[in-house]
């Protein structure tokens, strides 16, 4: 198990190095400097600014400064919007905002979307079943952005039963519409993927064993059929975890809840590249972290893993 | 011994014969994708919304880009749908007519669909077949490769690029075509390693066709029924990417549109009583995407009747 953790980081670590160097290289290969938008700028100060950024520095160089400034202290510099700011600032504001509705929309698309599934496998063919299925088909077709105006729609205008954004702390009626805008389309895909998983697993013989020997069916279920039905869960939760921060940026535009998507979008309006990178790298790392938890996991859940 | 050649003519007459008679693979798909319900409506949808988008723009009563001054400061009373004014979806808040602004809006997204996923064809066909046909060190580094672009949050690569080279359709068409392709080549492969041992491929490489060949030749044709099923699959998804960055108001620029952009401007609006500006593009985004997911499924099963 150590060796295969051990392997695993071995790939983890080339591929963020390359996210850093190929978002830094993309980065520079922006037409103009940062600071050409402020026009009529004398060069004795333009010169004064880019010495200030490291911007006068050769390109190589600026890159080891900037690898070397994440890696050893997790500094992603200066913004070049806010002067007074720096990337670690701007993040370190709405990070814990992301996190939050997040996590609860993570537990909650999991722990709804496998209820579902595993409810909708045991009574087959009932109209449990036909709802689950249902609301998973319904569901492709209604991601976070448009699940947004939809409930601020039904929820504030029309029934005027919860605000229409904010955060405020993280009030429980602010937090509702982001993380049913968020979790909707993920728990469907979990229904829908746990619903065929457990049917195949139900109809193999280690459960017809289980049932014949006399288990009751919650036993059965519990015991024999949860663990193998979940590989496939366990194996869609690492590019759910993509889509799902990906998808907090329309959280954080539309409900104004001031998490890092609203710092990543509104720095790519305006040309901040630092914020850009630094939001881009640290959304990387997570994601490369998560997906070794996942495949730890699943090498844990399978015994048939070689690893 | 004598071989009655006139015998042996009728013989080879009625292998031919039956051989044109019987159904092939593609026929019998053909007979079970009509049968499912569906898919059927699935195909009827998308053909009415891809008539929608050619014809829309002569049927429209106002160009997309005229402002109608006379609705122009009480949109919500008087620029809603109507048959009397020829505004038949309504007027957004400027006072264009989103009959035409939503006929724009589809042909942007489908061709964004459309353009994503054939780049994902082409690429993600050619990438795949090779790496599992050709295998060893060269599959490994090249799988390897599309892990490690496949675990980067693209979305955010995504616009970054967009914010650098500007964000013009052209570079929307590219950034989506750089991601599209990886899960196809992934499956692609998969699929070329069960054909690269079957008995057609042995007898390829024993006449000495070369290895480029094979993968044209007898690789890809074989892998056909795969790529149709998820390039049908994939385009939805890439309608999904692109709605996604322009509601975020990062994708297609004025004066051009698309459905995301759309949907963002009515869901901006709506407070102000003019619900229409959402239901319009919505209702054709959703239609759409269901239509696809219906035929893709339809087509899936169509060629792979045993796995349902």
């Amino acid at each position: 198990m150590f060796a295969f953790i051990v392997r695993r980081l071995a790939i983890a670590v080339p591929t963020l190095l390359l996210l850093i160097v190929f978002s830094f290289l993309l980065m520079h290969a922006a037409p103009g400097g940062p600071f050409v938008s402020e026009r009529g700028l004398p060069p004795a100060v333009l010169a004064n600014l880019n010495a200030k950024y490291g911007l006068d520095q050769p390109m190589w160089r600026q890159m080891l400064t900037y690898v070397w400034g994440i890696v050893s202290d997790f500094d992603f510099g200066p913004s070049f919007i806010y002067k007074d700011r720096t990337v670690n600032a701007i993040i370190a504001q709405g990070f814990p905002v992301t996190l939050t509705y997040g996590a609860i929309s993570f537990v909650v698309a999991v722990v709804a979307g496998v209820s579902l599934g595993v409810a909708a496998a045991i009574w087959h063919n009932s109209w449990l079943d036909y709802l689950a299925v249902g609301i998973s088909i319904g569901a492709q077709v209604l991601p976070n952005f448009v699940m947004a105006p939809i409930l601020v729609l039904v929820f504030t205008l029309w029934l005027g039963w919860l605000p229409g954004g904010g955060w405020e702390g993280g009030q429980w009626q602010y937090l509702i519409m982001p993380v049913v805008a968020l979790s909707t389309s993920f728990m469907a895909s979990i229904a829908r993927i746990t619903r065929s998983s457990m049917l195949e697993v139900m109809n193999s013989n280690h459960i017809r064993t289980a049932k014949a020997k006399g288990l009751p069916m919650r036993k059965v279920i519990i015991r024999h059929a949860l663990k193998p039905a979940m590989l496939p869960v366990v194996s869609y939760l690492g590019p759910a975890f993509v889509t799902m921060i990906t998808g907090s940026v329309v959280v954080d535009m539309y409900f104004s809840t001031g998490g890092i998507g609203k710092a990543f979008v509104d720095s790519a309006l305006n040309r901040d590249y630092a914020v850009m990178m630094g939001v881009t790298i640290l959304v990387g790392t997570l994601t490369v972290l998560f997906n070794l938890l996942v495949d730890i996991l699943y090498a844990w859940i399978d015994p048939k893993i070689r690893y | 011994m004598v071989i009655d050649s006139t015998k042996m003519k009728s013989l080879a007459d009625r292998l031919a014969g039956d051989e044109v008679k019987g159904r092939s693979l593609w026929a019998d798909a053909r007979k079970r994708f009509f049968k499912n319900k569906a898919a059927v409506g699935g195909l009827l949808v998308l053909l009415l919304v891809l008539a929608f988008a050619v014809f829309g723009t002569s049927i429209a009563r106002y160009s997309n880009e005229t402002l109608d001054f006379s609705v122009m400061g009480q949109i919500a009373e008087k620029g809603g749908p109507s048959l009397a004014n020829g505004h038949y979806f309504g007027t957004d808040d400027l006072g264009r007519d989103l009959f035409a602004r939503t006929v724009q809006g589809t042909q942007i997204s489908l061709a964004v669909g459309i353009v994503g996923s054939a780049i994902a064809v082409l690429v993600g066909t050619f990438y795949g077949a090779f790496a599992g046909y050709v295998g060893g060190r060269t599959d490994n580094v090249m799988m390897r490769l599309v892990d490690i672009l496949m675990s980067i949050p693209y979305m955010f690569v995504l616009i970054l690029l967009l914010v650098v080279f500007g964000r013009s359709i052209i570079m929307l068409f590219m950034g989506i075509g750089l991601i599209s392709w990886l899960d196809m080549s992934r499956i692609v492969r998969g699929q070329t390693l069960s054909l690269k041992h079957k008995e057609f491929i042995e007898a390829a490489e024993a006449t000495g066709v070369s290895r480029l060949t094979i993968i044209r030749r007898h690789i890809v044709p074989n892998l056909l029924g795969v790529v149709a099923v998820y390039a049908t699959l994939l385009v939805p998804l890439m309608i999904l990417t692109e709605s996604f960055i322009s509601f975020l108001g990062l994708g297609v620029q004025e004066p051009l549109t698309s459905w995301g952009a759309l949907i963002s401007e009515g869901a901006g609006t709506m407070n102000y009583g003019t619900l229409w500006q959402l239901a319009f593009p919505l209702f054709f985004f959703v239609i759409t995407l269901f239509a696809f997911f219906f035929v893709g499924d339809g087509l899936r099963d169509a060629l792979d009747p045993k796995d349902r």
